[in-house]
């Protein structure tokens, strides 16, 4: 990030409490077994449903379990998930997109024809159908995440590359013979990042919630590990009985959702003023 | 206009066929064995043989996708394991349903997220237009499944106001129909809404500082007039493409809107169908999602072309 931009950043208050946010999460999730001193899956039948208590901050699940070590651990799975699948998603989408904004022709008509192809199918009933295909797991939820996100990026990816691959400094690189590989590398790929990290911050957000729903449709994170979604979907059948079961987690999903989401705004108006509305 | 929309179609071609080759890539990750998956319990050698040469599974791959997609060109999407009814059947009695819940979810967004988008552009850096942004942003960060959850323990349980789930049919009683589905719809609007104001908002911005507003406001033309007729006609454009497109996301956000209300629609018969390893049933749904989305695509680019005069004749 320039300067410029940092100071933008700095100046941005919305853009800084998505940003505090996130990072309270992620120290949650990375020192969870410091914050908590219950087991995440210790069973209590003299505990079942507690409401919020001085011993037990959040209450207890249907089980007896502490719903704050659940919470707290919850975070890593819910990160993860969002953080791996944007990770699968540039992996498979940027190649892809560089290469059909760069070398155009065939390899652009076939590249755009599929990136279409896989728009057409809603992000989310694609996620779902995947992780119905491939089995319920974290692994094959991010799996599922991650390939349905990718076709956002290979399209924003081939946007930026047209945009900059008549530029001076581009031209000029090719003109002293430089390789295309090396062209795209470390001409066109640092010129496109601005509007990819902004993307992919965004998606973090969409990833978060699209984990959340399939681990609440029971096709995520399995039981008995704690995952956001799948809390709030054993909770929805104790919603009179124990409503904090429902409360929590769904706050903890919308907060950190919402954090990506000031993140990824304050970046935009930071990093890619064009985009910025 | 008919060259147009003619052009448009034959790009929705290669769209299709590659749509439908996806969908058939999806049985081909299932792990392990398809015919004993077809099977169910089933495990008698001669019945095994039997499935996989009725559904060519010892063909090569480009023989099954033809033969698959023969039969799906004709209309047939394969038998639900599960009811052993039709898929379109299946879907054809759901749809209906679901088309209900995104035509309300969408009026409830449009009449939410417009007027705040406009008014967010119109009272720019004033407390209202940070009101309005802050809910958007809200909107889009809320989980729907979780707001729905909450409204049924407000709404439903502590107030006893509205049905907490199920579905009533329109034809039998349109008033209780609408009350059943307002609480899921508006849990569905949501996500919508916001982008609608987002986009409405930097639409309008734009539109307002064209020469055109400045001229009719020099002219001293009405300030509602100024916004309503010269800024938000123009800033329409874009959002009339959007409406179409986010239907697509209505039909997608309803799979978990209706597992949260119980409302017997076509998301719930997909997630259902995941649930009983009814896989026919899951690619028929993707499937006609997907066509229903190309078929959106189209209807914006003509609308598109229908209120832009420049591309009328194009």
């Amino acid at each position: 990030m320039s300067s410029r931009s940092l100071q933008k950043f700095r100046r941005n208050p919305v853009a800084l409490v998505g940003a505090v946010i996130v990072l309270l999460f992620i120290l949650i999730a990375f020192f969870a077994p410091w914050l908590t001193s219950a087991d995440p899956f210790q069973t209590s039948f003299s505990a079942i449903r507690k409401a919020p208590s001085a011993q037990h901050w959040l209450g207890t699940d249907e089980l007896g379990r502490d719903l704050f070590s659940r919470m707290v651990f919850g975070a890593r799975a819910s990160l993860m998930a969002g953080l791996m699948s944007v990770l699968i998603a540039l992996i498979a989408g940027v190649p892809l997109g560089l290469m059909a904004g760069y070398f155009g022709g065939w390899t652009d008509s076939f590249i755009s024809r599929g990136t279409e192809a896989a728009l057409a199918i809603p992000f989310l009933i694609l996620a779902i159908a995947l992780a119905a295909f491939l089995g319920p797991s974290l692994i094959n939820a991010m799996i599922a995440i991650g390939v349905s996100a990718a076709p956002r990026f290979i399209r924003i990816t081939r946007g930026q590359v047209l945009a900059v691959k008549n530029e001076d400094y581009v031209q000029s690189a090719r003109a002293l013979g430089a390789s295309n590989l090396r062209i795209i590398i470390s001409h066109v790929l640092p010129n496109i990042m601005p509007p990819l990290i902004v993307q992919a911050t965004i998606t973090i957000a969409t990833a978060i919630i699209a984990e959340a729903s399939l681990s609440f449709l029971g096709l995520g994170l399995q039981p008995p590990n704690p995952s956001w979604g799948s809390m709030l979907n054993t909770a929805k059948n104790f919603m009179t009985q124990a409503p904090w079961m429902s409360i929590f987690p769904g706050s903890a999903i919308f907060l950190v959702v919402l954090g990506f989401n000031l993140l990824g705004d304050g970046l935009r108006d930071a990093l890619d003023p064009r985009q910025a509305g | 206009m008919i060259k147009l929309i003619i052009h448009r179609l034959l790009i929705a071609i290669p769209t299709l066929i590659l749509v439908s080759l996806i969908v058939f890539m999806l049985q081909k990750i299932l792990p392990g064995d398809p015919v004993l998956t077809l099977a169910g319990e089933e495990r008698d050698p001669v019945v095994l043989q039997y499935l996989r040469q009725k559904y060519h599974l010892d063909d090569p791959l480009p023989v099954q996708y033809f033969a698959w997609v023969t039969q799906v060109s004709q209309g047939d999407l394969g038998k639900s394991l599960r009811t052993d009814l039709p898929v379109t059947t299946l879907i054809a009695q759901k749809l209906p349903v679901t088309l209900q819940l995104a035509s309300m979810a969408m009026a409830l967004a449009l009449l939410i997220g417009i007027p705040m988008g406009i008014l967010a552009a119109v009272r720019k850096g004033g407390w209202l237009e940070l009101g309005a942004n802050m809910t958007a942003l809200s909107g889009m960060s809320i989980p729907g499944f979780w707001l729905g959850i909450l409204l049924i323990m407000l709404v439903s349980v502590q107030w006893r106001l509205l049905p907490a789930s199920g579905f009533v049919p329109p034809a039998q009683d349109f008033w209780l129909s609408i009350k059943t589905m307002i609480m899921p719809a508006f849990v569905l609007s949501t996500a919508i809404a916001a982008y609608l104001m987002r986009h409405t908002r930097s639409a309008m911005l734009e539109a307002l500082t064209a020469d055109y507003v400045r001229t009719a406001r020099a002219k001293g033309v009405a300030p509602a007039r100024v916004i309503l007729h010269h800024a938000f006609r123009n800033a329409l454009m874009p959002i009339v493409t959007l409406v179409t497109l986010l239907f697509g996301e209505l039909l997608a956000g309803a799979v978990l809107t209706e597992q949260v209300f119980t409302i017997p629609g076509f998301g719930k018969l997909m997630v259902d169908a995941v649930f009983n390893r009814d896989y026919a049933v899951v690619q028929g749904v993707v499937l006609c999602v997907a066509v229903g989305f190309i078929a959106l695509n189209l209807l914006a680019d003509v609308l598109y072309a229908l209120i832009n005069p420049k591309l009328r004749h194009a």
